[in-house]
C-alpha cells in the first residue's frame, strides 16, 4: 500500500494507492495522526479511495477511528470515490450512516 | 457442510500469525477457487471472508501472540469450502459470538468480519472452545452454478 498527502484548501487529502487489511490500516491512521498533530490547523480530512483495490472490516476500523478522532476535534472527514466492490464493503457496514462519501476528490475539497 | 462427492482439487496453506500474511492467504485462495466459474465480484468476496477469517484468528485466536494459521481449500461438487484454523484460545459461547445482533455492531471487528463472511458465502459454520482454537467452515458456490441448478 503507498500513501501520498497532500494540503488542499485545510484539509488534508490522503491518496490510497492498494489494498486496506489488518497489516496496512495501521500505517493510514498512523499517517493521519501524525499529520493532524503537525499541522493543527488542518480543518479536515479527505481521504481518497479511487486506488483502493481492497477493504475489509480492519480498513473499515481505521476510516472510523481517524473519523471518531478528528470529529473528537471538531474536524470534518470526507471519503471520496470507492470502487464498487470497496463501496458495497462501505455500506454494508453501515459506516455510510456516519461519514460523508462524495464521488470525486475534487467535489470533496469543494465542499469543505 | 458435508462433502457429498469427490474431491475436485484441494490445497493447504500454513503461515505464522503475522497481519502480513493476511493479503497473502486471501490472494492464495481467491486464485485457487477461479478454478470454478466464480464472477470478479465473486472472487472479491471470497477474498473478503478470508481476509476476515484470517484476521480473527491473528488478533482474537492469538492475541497477537505467535501462532500457527492453517488455511485449507477444497473444490467439490462446483463449490469451494474454506477452512481457518488456529490453535489459539477459542471462543467460549460460540453462539453468543457469532449471532447477527451481536456481531453486526459496526465498531467491533470480530463481529463486522462474522457479518461479511456470512454475507459474502453461502454458508459458515464456526467451531471452538476455550483454549482448543477456532475452525471458521465457510462455503460458495458460483450464482451462475445455482442457477443453473434451479
Amino acid at each position: 500500500m503507498k500513501i501520498t498527502t497532500e494540503q488542499k484548501r485545510r484539509a488534508l487529502v490522503v491518496r490510497i494507492d492498494g489494498e486496506l487489511d489488518l497489516h496496512t490500516s495501521p500505517i493510514l491512521q498512523e499517517r493521519v495522526a501524525a499529520a493532524f498533530t503537525e499541522y493543527p490547523n488542518l480543518r479536515a480530512l479527505v481521504v481518497v479511495l479511487s486506488n483502493v483495490t481492497f477493504i475489509d472490516s480492519s480498513g473499515l476500523g481505521a476510516l472510523l477511528a481517524c473519523y471518531r478522532d478528528l470529529s473528537a476535534l471538531g474536524k470534518r472527514f470526507v471519503l471520496a470515490n470507492p470502487q464498487a466492490a470497496v463501496r458495497r464493503v462501505l455500506q454494508m457496514s453501515g459506516i455510510l450512516n456516519q461519514i460523508d462519501v462524495v464521488d470525486s476528490e475534487a467535489q470533496a475539497v469543494l465542499r469543505l | 457442510m458435508n462433502r457429498n462427492g469427490p474431491v475436485d482439487n484441494r490445497m493447504t496453506l500454513s503461515f505464522v500469525s503475522k497481519p502480513e500474511n493476511v493479503a497473502f492467504a486471501r490472494a492464495v485462495v481467491a486464485m485457487f477457487a477461479s478454478q470454478l466459474d466464480f464472477t470478479i465480484d465473486e472472487i472479491d468476496e471470497i477474498k473478503v471472508a478470508v481476509s476476515e477469517a484470517v484476521s480473527n484468528a491473528i488478533i482474537h485466536g492469538y492475541e497477537d501472540q505467535p501462532g500457527e494459521v492453517r488455511v485449507e481449500a477444497i473444490l467439490s461438487n462446483g463449490r469451494i469450502e474454506v477452512i481457518v484454523h488456529d490453535s489459539g484460545k477459542g471462543i467460549a459461547d460460540v453462539a453468543w459470538a457469532t449471532e447477527p445482533t451481536h456481531t453486526s455492531r459496526p465498531d467491533e471487528r470480530m463481529g463486522l468480519g462474522l457479518v461479511f463472511i456470512r454475507e459474502y458465502m453461502d454458508e459458515m459454520r464456526v467451531d471452538s472452545a476455550p483454549n482448543q482454537g477456532t475452525t471458521v467452515h465457510m462455503t460458495k458456490a458460483p450464482r451462475s452454478a445455482t442457477a443453473r441448478a434451479h
